[in-house]
């Protein structure tokens, strides 16, 4: 599956459902696709568009969606110049929990049973297994 | 996705969130929370008991409410969750910034 979401925030929950309406039966628990694999593309999603694309409604954010056996990964890619993760800090940390912004990147990793990043940044790839 | 306030008898703004509490749909539902306060009320219970899943960006909202409302003299408290949104809240640790109850009539009764 390949799906090209304009650069608009609230396509977010649109390109979402698309996505997990259209996983095989079985491929994942409906509580995994209901909760852990809607969560982290939200937020996958949301932050290609906000950060990658400035919410530039001439642009797009990819997505694409490759079934194994047991296993969803899913590629969310945008056209910006990417960001450097390491230089996330720690959204439970005392001093960061009152912050409104900085815990998308927390969440997806722990939603998720692997993250990946391409070399600059833009794109990241959402690895989901069943069971 | 859906947001529906409502009343009690006492003043206590109950605000139901149907659906996704995500980075699409966040500003309408501060903004309808910032009505309210601005129209004088200051005691509110967010119910996401009909709730699928919300992104950080949702959770940010909540934050940025909470602190609203308390800087008006008021309180913001959240009921409903399930099990996989109470180890949302868990695993980031604003469990600890949050008054949570399993249901929104146990949240208006510690009022």
């Amino acid at each position: 599956m390949q799906l090209d979401v304009p650069s608009d925030l609230g396509m977010v929950g649109d390109a979402v459902e698309l996505v997990a309406s259209h996983l095989p039966p079985g491929t994942l628990s409906p509580r995994r696709i209901s909760f852990n694999l809607r969560t982290a593309l939200a937020e996958a999603l949301g932050n290609a568009i906000r950060y990658g694309t400035g919410e530039d409604p001439d642009r797009v954010v990819s997505i694409s969606v490759e079934l194994g056996h047991g296993v969803v990964r899913i590629y969310v890619v945008d056209d910006g110049n990417g960001f450097d993760t390491s230089q996330i800090p720690d959204p439970t940390h005392p001093d960061n929990l009152p912050r409104e912004y900085g815990r998308g990147l927390f969440v997806i990793r722990h939603l998720v049973d692997d993250v990946a990043f391409n070399e600059k940044g833009n794109g990241i790839c959402l690895t989901l297994r069943a069971g | 996705m859906r947001f529906t306030l409502k009343k009690d008898k006492s003043g206590i703004v109950i605000v139901g969130v149907e659906g996704q509490l995500i980075v699409g749909n966040r500003q309408e539902l501060k903004q309808k929370v910032l009505d309210a306060l601005e129209d004088g009320s200051r005691k509110f219970v967010i119910d996401f008991s009909k709730t699928g899943y919300i992104d950080s960006s949702g959770l940010g909202v909540l934050v940025s409410l909470s602190k609203k409302i308390r800087e008006q003299g008021g309180e913001l408290r959240l009921a409903g969750l399930n099990a996989d949104l109470q180890t949302l809240f868990e695993l980031t640790k604003l469990d600890t910034l949050f008054a949570i109850t399993r249901t929104a009539e146990e949240a208006l009764a510690a009022f």
